[in-house]
């Protein structure tokens, strides 16, 4: 076993977004340091102050656009010299592409696997590599239960998490010997700014319990993580589904 | 956007859930990217946690503003204990945070579930209200949004009218974004409790007089079930702030143990049920008077141990009646309240007196005044409990009394223009764009 991380300093990629932040309040509380990265600097700045109130011991924030994959070194190296190193990365930024718009326009589809896939890959193989060397650390990641089958209705998001799905399978695979938590965090489906504009929310829950989850899971040095924990057994059934039925869904 | 359907079943409801309605939903995700107000059609509410009873909090046919992503922390000052959070933030935000640092909150409700602009809103009192006022009393200053488009910043000396209005507005002056409120430094999460009982109304005025000076929070639990046979019997409870600090992880905040997980079958919430419940829980204590040391949570909120308690009263739900009159020597308000209960046999479940204090709240429509206030729950009992609260709306009328706003879910026009005078000059400050299904109900104002 090695070492216990006492406080964390995690470089966290989408802020922002619903479920991460409600994932930080948990670390905020047992006064981690976090570098803070995401597109709209307003919100970034409430999120950095609540972190502060919560009782953070360090918050610094980068205003930055993911798809600019040439800066992706360089906010990692930002990141790793304000907080002096790294024990934990957050991977929470993403994007609900419309499915209707993507199927009439690639353009639409590759700016969608960008975001959701690409940017990620990017930007995993700096800390993979930087992790390995450094024989610590914990990655976490978000990605969806929408990536275990595609659907008519979101085919091109799950396609996109579902190669970072296995991306991850793989990073965890190489990094295990290097004593390298890879957690893959799959929510079900969470009532954030992402899915207002959903038709149909089905089991949808408030995110305050999804962020506890992803803290314990860290915590735990979880493989996968299925939340809320419904999900596995929806997603499990529904892959056994053969294709010859499923095509005839509507799901 | 918008009309969607309630994401969950039943989601956007009152507690006391005897209403049912249809609203179109737009969350406020960031405070300083608030929906174009004026763009959205209808009348407007905010939502926070649906803790109020009654239709204060509900807007059929209109949109709910739910308020529940605003929940960041923006500043806190640990030397003077002022918090500054977003509307959307729970008490149970706030006591899980600052209790382990030593702040609580400077007055709270029978729930931690409320969110800070509800509590705001509402202008919520509890066991403190003789020496603390009400929550209102402990804001400094609020931002709100106007439908169209204005940011007010209020406070006592600023828009000083407008804060006034906030304060107990029901959430009708517009959108609170976030508040300025001053916590209360504790040393520990104890409370050095006291309970002691009493037999009849006299007796209960005598303990809570003498316990007023020496204690910060009072309160009284009465069986009304009793009195139909006579006495009334009933349970001081009070207690102060300890001294003991302890460690971390017991100063935490407490989520529901329990929760229901289905609407009872209606007829659950018997008489002989409650009587039983009554008896077991005056028969625990034993002693004319007991004393230990509790943990805040068990003293200031039992019932949130269950979650969906409200789930007990069954699919047609219930109502509080609470009420305010004020007091004299003989206690001939309460006592003339206590004395319909009985001569009409209705039992309630949970009866709870409280003696207020003479802190004037800056809020306009607030509803605690220096008085007793009474507080009753009952099972939904169609016309014949509706004619009932008429008749005690007329103790209270006789009485100089009110009703409690946030409680209400059936409250005549004529008695609340009685009860609250000031109601036309609030509606001067209220948001033309902003509405409720109470607001409709009591004023005749269309939608």
């Amino acid at each position: 076993m090695a070492a216990e991380i006492k406080r964390r300093k995690i470089l966290v990629l989408g802020a922002t977004s619903a479920l991460g932040y409600e994932a930080l309040k948990h670390f905020a509380k047992d006064g981690d340091q976090f570098f803070l990265v995401a597109r709209n600097p307003k919100r970034l700045e409430t999120v950095a102050d609540d972190l502060k109130v919560r009782g953070a011991g360090k918050v610094e924030t980068l205003q930055a656009d993911f798809n600019d994959f040439d800066r992706h070194p360089k906010l990692i190296a930002q990141a790793v010299s304000a907080l002096g190193g790294l024990t934990t990365v957050l991977i929470a930024h993403g994007l609900l592409p419309d499915q209707g718009a993507c199927q009439k326009d690639y353009a639409l589809t590759e700016e969608a696997l960008r975001v959701n896939f690409l940017s990620e890959v990017s930007l995993l193989t700096i800390i993979a590599n930087q992790f390995e060397e450094q024989k610590q650390g914990e990655i976490a990641v978000i990605t969806s239960v929408a990536g275990d089958r595609g659907r008519a209705s979101s085919y091109v998001y799950a396609s996109a998490k579902a190669a970072l799905d296995t991306f991850l399978s793989g990073l965890r695979n190489r990094l295990a010997k290097s004593n390298v938590q890879v957690l893959t965090i799959k929510p079900g489906l969470i009532e954030t700014p992402m899915t207002a504009n959903l038709e149909r929310k089905p089991l949808i829950v408030k995110p305050t319990g999804v962020g506890r989850d992803i803290y314990k899971a860290i915590l735990k040095k979880k493989e996968v993580l299925y939340t809320p924990w419904w999900w596995r057994i929806i997603m499990a059934v529904l892959v056994c589904i053969p294709e010859k039925i499923f095509k005839r869904t509507n799901l | 956007m918008f009309h969607t359907k309630a994401y969950l079943r039943n989601q956007y409801e009152c507690w006391g859930r005897v209403f049912r309605f249809e609203h179109g939903i737009e969350p406020v995700f960031w405070r300083d990217e608030a929906p174009k107000l004026e763009s959205l059609p209808g009348p407007l509410l905010p939502y926070g946690m649906g803790r109020s009873y009654g239709d204060v909090c509900l807007n059929s046919g209109g949109v709910l503003l739910d308020t529940s992503y605003l929940n960041h922390f923006l500043t806190f000052d640990p030397q003077t204990g002022l918090l500054r959070c977003e509307a959307g933030v729970t008490l149970f935000e706030i006591l899980d945070q600052f209790v382990p640092e030593g702040w609580f909150l400077p007055v709270t409700p029978g729930t931690k579930y409320v969110t800070v602009g509800g509590a705001i809103a509402n202008d919520v009192h509890g066991k403190n209200h003789h020496v603390g006022g009400t929550f209102g009393c402990h804001v400094k200053r609020l931002e709100l949004l106007r439908s169209s488009g204005e940011r007010f910043l209020c406070s006592a000396e600023e828009n000083a009218e407008m804060f006034r209005a906030t304060i107990g507005g029901l959430g009708l002056t517009g959108l609170i974004l976030w508040a300025d409120i001053q916590l209360k430094k504790i040393e520990g999460p104890w409370i050095h409790m006291e309970t002691e009982k009493f037999s009849n109304l006299d007796e209960f005025f005598g303990i809570t007089e003498a316990s007023d000076e020496a204690f910060e929070l009072t309160a009284a639990w009465i069986d009304c079930a009793t009195q139909t046979r006579g006495f009334q019997r009933g349970i001081v409870i009070r207690g102060n702030y300890g001294h003991e600090g302890a460690h971390k992880k017991s100063a935490r905040a407490k989520g529901p143990r329990v929760a229901v997980p289905f609407d009872l079958p209606g007829f659950c919430m018997n008489r002989t049920v409650l009587r039983m419940f009554n008896a077991v829980y005056a028969g625990k204590q034993r002693k004319k008077r007991e004393t230990g040391r509790v943990h805040y949570e068990s003293f200031f909120y039992p019932l949130d141990i269950l979650g969906n308690w409200n789930r007990l009263y069954g699919k047609k739900g219930f109502y509080q009646y609470q009420c305010m009159v004020t007091d004299d020597k003989k206690h001939s308000g309460c006592k003339a309240l206590m004395k319909k209960v009985s001569d009409r046999r209705m039992d309630s479940f949970l009866a709870v007196l409280k003696k207020c204090g003479p802190i004037k709240s800056p809020g306009l429509l607030s509803f605690p005044r220096e008085g007793i206030a009474v507080a009753m729950d009952f099972p939904n009992g169609g016309e014949k409990l509706l004619k009932f609260f008429k008749e005690l709306d007329a103790i209270v009328q006789d009485y100089d009394g009110c009703v409690n706003l946030s409680k209400d879910a059936r409250m005549p026009p004529e008695s609340f223009k009685v009860f609250y005078p000031q109601w036309e000059n609030f509606g001067k400050l209220k948001d033309p764009k902003f509405s409720s299904s109470f607001w409709r109900r009591v004023t005749g104002e269309a939608g």
